[in-house]
Parts: structure tokens; C-alpha cells; sequence
């Protein structure tokens, strides 16, 4: 142990720890900007520095290692002084548009200037660096004007994802980051999967914003649909300024009906879906001779980043749909037939952890009702905003039910929201199908958690299936690599695009491991007390094949619920 | 400089040099640190660093493309855009300024008809700004193609261009 005295309070921490985070030890705030929790120490933007006995000038207290008998004084004048004259450097480069900005009331460097009391008139002329918005992607928009240089995206797009969309273009004054080439976003590989948004600490890198479209289908007197993803339930309260890992089911139903939704329907009900069509594929492919390993197709990221990356594993991807493009066509079909509403009348809205579900909403393939089968894609901080907007006191809502006939999802479906859910819920359903009994103990802990990739082999009487799940786009380059090579040999493989799996997606409320181990823990806990949690047993999973779909994997099935895939490798370029 | 820079994506370096390219890459697989080396080899190969002369860079040395792309970007004297036949390099730091470097900026901007950072239509001339040359004693100085000319005015700077113009420097 080293100790330190910051501001007069000892301190001791353990070795190699900066003073940063002794300062947080010891329950000093020094403001911060580049640097994130979850990230390497950049020590870019300067504004936490530290005055240390002893040592020169000012010193970045995240990139200082404590050391024994340190005297560090975070809050003398001449810190303070210097704080304020590089937050007015940095404000001299920033476009003063908060009033009108997403990030407004959110924003990390908006806090910092606030905490710095940075009252007075700027001595330097406003000089906004010269860059247009960009807004050709469905999910991300960029205005690299109000990019302050810190990196954050730049690690997680190259380094976490390893998609590596962005590089640092020119130098000092001139540095921007950008796709290289002066390419657009929608021209890169791109996957969509938000994970910038969630580190970006200004309104640089924001989520599409299409609050305004769900409006002005109110407005046309549409039939309001809402689905709801199984990770929103334990993500909207984080984002509404609530503990991370608060579960809002009830309470968020009846937000969306105050907002204007004549029906709130529960996709987790679609994650059941899902796991009897993805099952009997898996057991179809294993028992006839299909192609193996079979990857799950459930997160829109991971299969635009296998159609660019990967071509040649397309065929291993499952052809079921995800179940928000499985619940789309039922909605305009089974339920609009059943309630006789003409499904034009219909506006289908997906709420969704997830800013690549905006993408996929909007593929060529996702028309098998015969009209656009989910209208919008709204994001947790969407909606979050959506609430706000509509003056709605979420915390003191009164809990609301979910609409038949989706209104159940078991807890097999629920736990899609975590990394390790969609390999979980298929196996207990698999696994009693094959075997006849139950899976013992239900709960398969050998593919829960935060490990990058978890391998495990269930015995199926007799026929041992091999399975491992990933998370994070650079856990999936690392086990399609061994797959390729012949080292690795599964038979179901899971892979989500954002680390942690959609509890840690890019459109929910920004991320750090703390918070996702949080809703990691709610949902699992919330499964728990859910009365169904093997997806056949789902009654209404039960009626719909009875009453419209026939069997898994049939004709119905086939037409409504499987889905093909594209070759992007094009979007490599030369 | 900082003016959405002057992009050519469509531009293809012929398949025979990026052949050429990937022989000067190749040996440096896996070795970044050669990249400046493997840069200024490419560089009297090609005129710029377009697309497919990165993707070759980062294929054979095995680092990501937008890795080169940021290390080339990164020097003024490196080009990833369009740029003329003759590139002028006006020199930018101090010496130069105090000695005038400014008005001998503005002539050939004004005989050019183009801004720092641009390049003329008929792209014959690129003019940018270039850190410190190292020939303070002759400042202000530019640099065209690698050939210095130090103690100028506006008049001078004028009558350098003119001979450029004119294409009567070997």
C-alpha cells in the first residue's frame, strides 16, 4: 500500500494506482474528461491536473502514479486557474449550441465547465473547427464540431470492437476524428453498434434521433404498438437519473401509454419465439447434417459485422430473424388480424437498448408482413427523453400490465438482455426437447457473466453439443479466427456486438462495467421471479403456434420469422 | 488547411505500382515502428497516399488503415488528397514570419489564384504550409519539390513561380 495526503486527508491505495484515483478514495472530486473508467489513461485533455509537492509545474492526476509521502493539493488556485484556462481553450473550439444540443443536461464537458464556474467572458474569439454533421447513418450521427479530441471512441471502435472506423486525422490544432478518406459513416464498415455514443463525453457522437417520426404517426391516428425489449426494463431507470439496475416494468408500461401507445407488448414474448424456431434449427442442423457451427442472429451489429468481415461464414448464421423483426410481421399480421385493424393503420414501434436496430428496421428483408414490419426503432435514451418531454413523473408512476396476446415472455426470454441469455434459454428449451426432462440446475451459470468468451458442453442423451458465447466485437473476431482455423470446433455459438450483451448496448444511458454488472444483476434476479422461464412453456408461445404458426420451422415460420443474409465485404473497400 | 480538404476518393494508383508498394512494405510485416521508412519509400512512388496505396501499406504490414492514415495526415509534407504537380511548402514557423513570409505568401496566393491548403484546377500547383525547413539564415523560405528558395520578397517569389509556370525548371 502507498499513502499520500490530497488536500490534507491521508490516504493510503494500492500500488499503481494514480492519484486520480486516490483523490476518489479519498472522496475529492477532480473533474475529468478523456478519461473513462473502463479505459486505457489517455491524458489528453489535461483538465484534472494536480499540483504535487515537490514536482514541477502541474501534474494530470490520471496519468500520475501515487507515490509514498505525496503531497498533492487538487484545488489551489493555480490549479483552479489552470482548470479554467483550458476549459476556456477548449470552449474557444466549441460550438455554443447547448440550448439546442441532445447532449443538453447530459453532457460531460457541460458539467465540468459548470463545476469550473466559468462565469467570465472568454478572452479568445470563437474559432469552431470547420466539419459537417454527419448524418448518413440510421443509428449514429457525428458532428465533429463539438469534438473535444479525447479518444474515447477511437479505443472502443478500434480496440474493444476493433472495427476500427475511425482514425485521428492531421495534427494539433488541425486533428479531427474521422473515417479516413473523408468517407461518410454509412461508406465505412460501420456496424452500428453505438458503443462511441456510450463514451463520447460531449453531443460529438449522439444516437439518431427519431422521436419526432413516432409524433407524426400520432398525429396521422395511427394504432400506437409498442414492443419492449427485455433489456429496457432494467436500463430506463438508470437513464431517467434513477441507481443503475433498477427494474421498471410496470412503470415503464404505463409511461408509454401516457405518451400515446395504444398497446405496450412484451418482446420478450418475440425472445420465445425466437428460441423455438432457433432450437428446432439447431437440432435440425445437428441431427441432419446442417452447417455447424450455427451463430445466433439476434443482435443487428454482430450480422452486418458478418456480412462485412465474414462473408464466408453467412451460412452458419441461424436464418431466424431477430425477435424484434419476429414480432414486427406478427404484429401487422396475427394480431392485426385478430383485433381487425387493417395493418397499414399500424405504426409499430420497437423500444430498444440498441442503436443498430435502427438499421436493421430499415432492411430490404424486413418487409414480410408486406409493409415496413417495425415503423421505428427507439432507443432507452429516446424514450427517456420522450418521458421527459411529456412531463411524466416516472418515478412516481403507478405500475401498468403489458397487452395480450403478447403480453408474457418468460424468463428465458427476459434474460436475452444479457450476454450468455440467448445460449441459456435455447439449451433449457433444447435441452428438455431432446432429453425429456428438465435442465438441472436451470440456471446454466457456465455462460453467464462478463468473461470475453465462455465455452461450455451440455450432454444431450448422449450427443454432446459444444457452445460458447462472445460478447464484444473483438471476442468475436478472436473465436471466428479459431473457428476458422479448425482450433476451436462448437456447434452454437452466441455472439452479441456490445460488451456485456444489450444491458451494455449503445443506446442506453452511458455505460461503464459498474453500471452493467448492475442491470446484469437485475435481470437475472428478475427472472428469477417471473412465473414461466422455459420459452415453450409460454401459454401464449403455445396458442400462437396453435392458432396461426403451425409448427416451428414451417411454412408460416419460414415465410414470417427466417430471413437471409447480404454480402457487405464491399464496404472493406480497396 | 483546416477547409474540408481537397478529397479525391475515385483516384486509383495504377495496379503495377501498388505491386511496387507492397515489395517495399512486405519486409516490415508485423513491425510498425519501420512505417516512416516504408512511408518515404512510397512516397517516391506515388503521388499521394490514396485509399488503395494505404490499404496495401496496412495489408503487408499487417497494421490497421487507419493507423497509416493517421500517421501520413500527420505530416504536412504527406498528401492523401489531390495535389498539384509542383507542391510550394511555405515555410511557417517564426524566422520566417518576422522576415516576412506572410506578404510572400499572399503574392503566390494571388498569382495562383488559390488558398493555402488548395490546389489549382489544372492541377499543376499545390500550395501549403510547412513546419520549420531548418534554413532560418535564408528565411523567408519556400520549398518546391525539394528545391529550397530562401531571401524572398514578393517580387522574387513571383519571378521563382513565373519560371515554374513556364515549366523551365529541371
Amino acid at each position: 500500500m502507498i499513502n499520500l495526503t490530497i488536500d490534507g486527508t491521508e490516504v493510503s491505495v494500492e500500488e499503481g494506482a494514480s492519484i486520480l484515483d486516490a483523490a476518489r478514495k479519498a472522496n475529492v472530486k477532480i473533474p475529468t474528461l478523456c478519461y473513462h473508467p473502463d479505459q486505457t489513461v489517455k491524458a489528453v485533455c489535461r483538465i484534472c491536473v494536480v499540483e504535487v509537492e515537490g514536482m514541477p509545474g502541474l501534474q494530470a492526476s490520471c496519468s500520475t502514479p501515487a507515490s509514498e509521502g505525496m503531497v498533492v493539493k487538487t484545488a489551489s488556485p493555480k490549479v483552479i486557474r489552470a482548470r479554467k484556462d483550458i476549459m476556456e481553450l477548449i470552449m474557444a473550439r466549441h460550438p455554443m449550441e447547448c440550448l439546442g444540443c441532445q447532449q443538453n443536461g447530459r453532457c460531460e464537458l457541460q458539467n465540468v465547465a459548470a463545476s469550473l464556474n466559468m462565469s467570465k467572458p472568454s478572452r479568445y474569439p470563437l474559432d469552431i473547427r470547420k466539419a459537417t454533421i454527419d448524418n448518413t447513418s440510421p443509428s449514429i450521427v457525428r458532428d465533429m464540431q463539438k469534438c473535444i479530441l479525447c479518444g474515447r471512441c477511437e479505443e472502443t471502435c478500434s480496440d474493444v470492437q476493433e472495427i476500427m472506423v475511425m482514425a485521428k486525422e492531421n495534427r494539433g490544432y488541425y486533428s479531427m476524428m474521422v473515417p479516413p478518406y473523408g468517407k461518410k459513416l454509412v461508406d465505412t464498415p460501420c456496424v452500428n453498434c453505438g458503443q462511441c455514443v456510450q463514451v463520447c463525453p460531449t453531443g460529438a457522437i449522439t444516437v439518431k434521433d427519431d422521436t419526432e417520426k413516432v409524433y407524426s404517426f400520432m398525429d396521422q391516428d395511427k394504432v400506437m404498438v409498442a414492443s419492449i425489449a427485455p433489456s429496457v426494463r432494467v436500463n430506463l431507470a438508470e437513464a431517467l437519473g434513477e441507481e443503475p439496475g433498477t427494474v421498471s416494468t410496470g412503470r415503464m408500461i404505463t409511461a408509454l401509454r401516457k405518451i400515446g401507445f395504444d398497446r405496450v407488448f412484451d418482446t420478450d414474448f418475440a425472445a420465445d419465439l425466437t428460441i423455438m424456431e432457433e432450437g428446432s434449427e439447431l437440432l435440425d442442423r445437428i441431427q441432419n447434417g446442417g452447417t455447424l457451427p450455427m451463430f445466433t442472429s439476434c443482435c443487428p451489429a454482430w450480422i452486418k459485422y458478418a456480412e462485412t468481415f465474414y462473408p464466408e461464414h453467412l451460412d452458419n448464421l441461424s436464418s431466424c430473424k431477430s425477435p424484434m423483426e419476429m414480432f414486427g410481421p406478427l404484429i401487422k399480421t396475427y394480431f392485426a388480424e385478430k383485433v381487425k385493424i387493417e395493418p397499414s393503420k399500424i405504426c409499430s414501434v420497437a423500444i430498444m437498448p440498441c442503436t443498430a436496430k435502427k438499421f436493421e428496421c430499415q432492411r430490404d428483408e424486413m418487409n414480410a408482413s408486406g409493409y415496413q414490419d417495425i415503423d421505428v426503432v427507439l432507443t432507452v435514451q429516446e424514450l427517456a427523453r420522450m418521458i421527459q418531454t411529456a412531463g411524466i413523473d416516472f418515478k412516481n408512476l403507478e405500475e401498468g400490465e403489458f397487452d395480450n396476446p403478447f403480453g408474457l415472455g418468460s424468463g428465458a426470454g427476459l434474460i436475452f438482455g444479457a450476454t450468455g441469455g440467448v445460449m441459456e434459454a435455447a439449451l433449457r428449451t433444447v435441452y428438455e426437447k431432446v432429453t425429456g426432462k428438465e435442465m438441472d440446475p436451470l440456471d446454466f451459470t457456465p455462460v453467464r457473466g462478463f468473461e470475453g468468451i465462455k465455452e461450455a458442453s451440455v450432454d444431450l442423451d448422449g450427443t454432446v453439443v459444444k457452445v460458447a458465447v462472445a460478447h464484444g466485437l473483438g471476442n468475436a473476431r478472436k473465436i471466428l479466427q479459431e473457428i476458422g482455423s479448425g482450433r476451436a470446433q462448437y456447434h452454437f455459438v452466441e455472439i452479441m456486438a456490445c460488451p456485456g450483451g444489450c444491458i451494455g448496448g449503445g443506446g442506453n444511458a452511458p455505460r461503464t462495467w459498474a453500471k452493467v454488472e448492475e442491470r446484469k444483476r437485475a435481470i437475472y434476479e428478475e427472472e428469477k421471479r417471473l412465473p414461466v422461464r422455459k420459452s415453450h412453456e409460454n401459454p401464449w408461445i403455445q396458442q400462437i403456434y396453435k392458432e396461426y404458426l403451425g409448427a416451428p420451422l414451417g411454412e408460416k415460420s419460414h415465410q414470417l420469422l427466417h430471413t437471409h443474409y447480404v454480402n457487405r465485404h464491399d464496404l472493406l473497400g480497396s | 488547411m483546416e477547409e474540408e480538404m481537397d478529397r479525391n476518393l475515385t483516384y486509383r494508383v495504377p495496379a503495377s505500382t501498388l505491386v511496387e508498394v507492397a515489395k517495399i512494405a512486405a519486409p516490415y510485416r508485423d513491425r510498425p515502428e519501420h512505417l516512416m521508412k516504408v512511408v518515404l519509400k512510397v512516397e517516391q512512388i506515388v503521388p499521394i497516399f490514396s485509399q488503395d496505396v494505404t490499404a496495401v501499406i496496412s495489408r503487408e504490414m499487417n497494421i490497421p488503415q487507419t493507423q497509416v492514415y493517421s500517421f501520413v495526415t500527420f505530416y504536412q509534407m504527406l498528401y492523401t488528397g489531390r495535389r498539384g504537380k509542383y507542391v510550394i511548402h511555405m515555410c511557417q514557423s517564426a524566422p520566417c514570419h518576422i522576415r516576412g513570409a506572410e506578404e510572400v505568401a499572399k503574392a503566390v496566393e494571388d498569382m495562383l489564384h488559390i488558398k493555402m491548403g488548395e490546389t489549382t484546377e489544372d492541377n499543376r500547383f499545390t500550395l501549403a504550409y510547412a513546419p520549420c525547413m531548418g534554413v532560418c539564415d535564408v528565411s523567408p523560405a519556400i520549398m518546391i519539390n525539394g528545391k529550397v528558395y530562401g531571401n524572398l520578397t514578393p517580387d522574387s517569389v513571383r519571378e521563382v513561380i513565373k519560371r515554374y509556370i513556364r515549366e523551365e525548371v529541371q
